[in-house]
């Protein structure tokens, strides 16, 4: 039993990093944009062709990145995350 | 402008109708608590990621984004990237403890190895403080629109919303509340596509070629005969200076729009609908795809609208922007359209006061009146009976709040919300989940501070003491002497108010009520330990992994 919680308890610890590490990710990129706005609007507002500034690129890309991490840490903690607790569980019973 | 009434209130008729029916039927299944609060945990991970986009894309973020965006350009995206970036923190840090601790509201999590009462007391004022300052800033925002886009008086429309708001969740409970937002959300992102769709049409199928005749310098539409086009120079792909004003408030405003979103009772309460944590992992991930997605759409009609519609015709219809979209309709289908959009929108903000109501209902009754109390033991009856009362009460609040507050500035209300919600109920929550030596008191003093300090703070702050407070700008095309009076005026007001001690230089205070309800929460904590919640965090560790245990599911 006492192995037991010793396993639970890394594999949780192990869901924790790595959603300590994604939501450092998303920090970082969003407040990466955020600054470019409040400190360097020059830089933001440099054109990569007629229609198109940095700044909006940027801001467009901040979602897609929301978008590929949350669908990243879905399918790993659905997939593999889970199939560790059902094994464990499964073992306990 | 064109003429609403006629169609805009047909289709308002039958969505109206066909959710009452839906009520009708979800009421026939309202049997526990269990179902008025959390739809029998039968909803399916990617019916709440519907739900949840449902429940957060408001009037404020489908009208009002895009009329900033049609109105400044860029600046829109801000808030845009702000309110997407919360998601992600939800899904790593809150849905699966959230889920597997909770029963019905973020309160039962916080409290989970801290005593009851005091606990719940103050989290319950940390929830109703978000949800009646979320209310005000909605119930004004509907009354507006509403008088605008179907030309009824505000106090009558203020009633409509409340009435029919208070039919889906005093009956309907849940489960007609998560289908009202489910079908809201099919709407909108139906009706906000197929109206992208159009516009892009008109320039080629690729946004870059409608930013770029946003961004045309020195052109003349008149010129272009019979394209119709606006230009306004490159000055609306570029940062400007409406949304963010200095470092630091870009900073907290920051903040309060990522950590707030993981802080809103009313998206929290959402995820005890699904039966376990793997599907809360998918409704979050469908819900970011979802409200990503919209946001996007938004820029590209706050754009569309720009161009076709031209800023001019959109200021000139009233609501500060807010028309932008439904004029875009109308520009591009016609009257039908339109009318199509206005219940739409009409459709979105009573999808979001429901599931307000229904979070507020949840604090009075489940964490006040069931467990403060009568400490926990209430016949099932009776906490229907509480649950039911609680709604009565608070859709009432709800109108009696949208009548007094008319005609108010309530822009800076919508921060506010995030703002406490980021300050109050985030640092408690985060702080139980993951803090073995969290105690009763730390939890209560962290969230009273992150109440009332930003309370207080934006009281003291530029919002409410110069833009509410101080006085008006001259009406636009007064003389020149007048405008530079009430200038003078302006800035001598100020300059008196930016000298006292107690003024608050930032408008949005999250980044120092934040942190101080996380440090509060933490010394607290550390100068009176508490044995008996260290010892239950064994417990709340392994449940936050494991869940409910199996066979104690039932009631």
């Amino acid at each position: 039993m006492h192995d037991h919680e010793q396993r639970l308890h890394a594999i949780s610890a192990h869901r924790w990093r790595i959603a300590f590490v994604l939501s450092a990710i998303m920090l970082v990129a969003y407040y990466g944009f955020i600054l470019l706005v409040a400190f360097d609007k020059a830089l933001l507002a440099s054109r990569l062709n007629e229609g198109l500034s940095l700044g909006i690129l940027l801001g467009a890309l901040v979602i897609v990145f929301a978008w590929v991490l949350t669908i990243i840490y879905t399918k790993w903690a659905n997939g593999v995350y889970d199939r560790e607790i059902e094994e464990l569980t499964h073992l306990a019973r | 402008m064109p003429q609403t009434s006629t169609t805009s209130i047909l289709f308002f008729f039958v969505f109206v109708s066909a959710t009452l029916i839906i009520t009708y039927w979800a009421a026939k299944r309202t049997k526990t608590t269990e179902h008025f609060y959390a739809a029998g945990r039968s909803i399916t991970g990617f019916q709440n990621g519907l739900a949840l986009a449902g429940d957060y894309m408001s009037a404020a973020s489908f009208l009002g984004i895009a009329g900033l965006v049609a109105l400044n350009g860029f600046d829109g995206l801000i808030y845009s990237t702000g309110w997407l970036v919360g998601w992600p923190i939800i899904l790593f840090l809150i849905a699966e403890p959230l889920r597997n601790l909770g029963k019905y509201t973020f309160t039962d999590v916080v409290a989970y190895r801290l005593q009851q009462k005091p606990v719940r007391i103050a989290a319950a004022i940390g929830t109703m403080a978000v949800v009646l300052t979320y209310l005000i800033a909605q119930m004004v925002g509907s009354g507006t629109l509403i008088k605008l886009l179907f030309g009824i008086p505000y106090v009558w429309a203020v009633i409509i919303v409340g009435c029919v708001m208070i039919m889906y969740v005093l009956f309907g409970g849940m489960i007609a509340t998560t289908w009202v937002q489910i079908i809201k959300a099919c709407l909108l992102l139906g009706g906000a596509t197929a109206m992208a769709l159009m516009v892009l049409s008109k320039f080629g199928f690729n946004p870059i070629n409608l930013f770029a005749q946003a961004a045309k310098e020195g052109c003349d539409p008149a010129a272009a005969a019979g394209s119709q086009l606006f230009c306004y120079g490159g000055k609306v792909l570029e940062p400007g200076t409406k949304v963010v004003t200095g470092a630091w408030d870009a900073v907290s405003l920051g903040m309060a729009l990522m950590f707030g979103t993981a802080g809103l009772p009313h998206i929290l309460m959402r995820f005890y609908t699904v039966p376990n944590a793997k599907a809360a992992r998918v409704s979050v991930m469908w819900a970011t795809i979802w409200i990503g997605f919209f946001y996007l759409i938004t820029f590209i009609l706050g754009f569309g609208s720009m161009v076709l519609v031209g800023q001019k015709s959109i200021l000139a219809a009233g609501g500060g922007g807010n028309m932008a979209a439904p004029l875009l309709a109308n520009a591009l289908a016609g009257q039908v359209f339109f009318g199509f959009i206005c219940a739409v929108a009409f459709a979105t903000i009573l999808a979001v006061v429901a599931g307000l109501t229904l979070a507020g209902a949840g604090a009075l009754s489940h964490d006040l009146w069931v467990n403060v109390v009568r400490g926990g033991h209430a016949p099932q009856h009776e906490q229907m009976l509480a649950a039911r009362a609680a709604s009565l009460l608070l859709g009432v609040c709800a109108v009696l709040l949208g009548i007094v507050f008319e005609g108010q500035n309530v822009a800076y209300m919508v921060g506010l919300t995030f703002s406490i919600a980021a300050s109050a109920n985030f640092p408690a929550l985060v702080l139980s989940v993951f803090w073995r030596k969290f105690t009763t008191w730390g939890a209560v003093c962290s969230i009273l501070f992150g109440a009332i300090g930003t309370l207080v703070l934006i009281y003291c702050g530029p919002t409410i003491q110069f833009d509410l407070l101080g006085p008006k700008a001259a009406a636009a095309g007064s003389p020149k002497e007048v405008v530079d009076a009430a200038n003078a005026a302006i800035a001598a007001y100020k300059a008196d108010i930016m000298a006292k001690w107690w003024y608050f230089p930032l408008k949005n205070p999250c980044i120092y009520t934040m942190t101080g309800a996380f440090l509060i929460g933490i010394v607290v904590s550390l100068l009176a330990p508490e044995r008996a919640a260290q010892e239950g965090f064994n417990e709340v560790e392994r449940r936050a992994v494991l869940g409910e245990p199996k066979g104690a599911a039932a009631e």
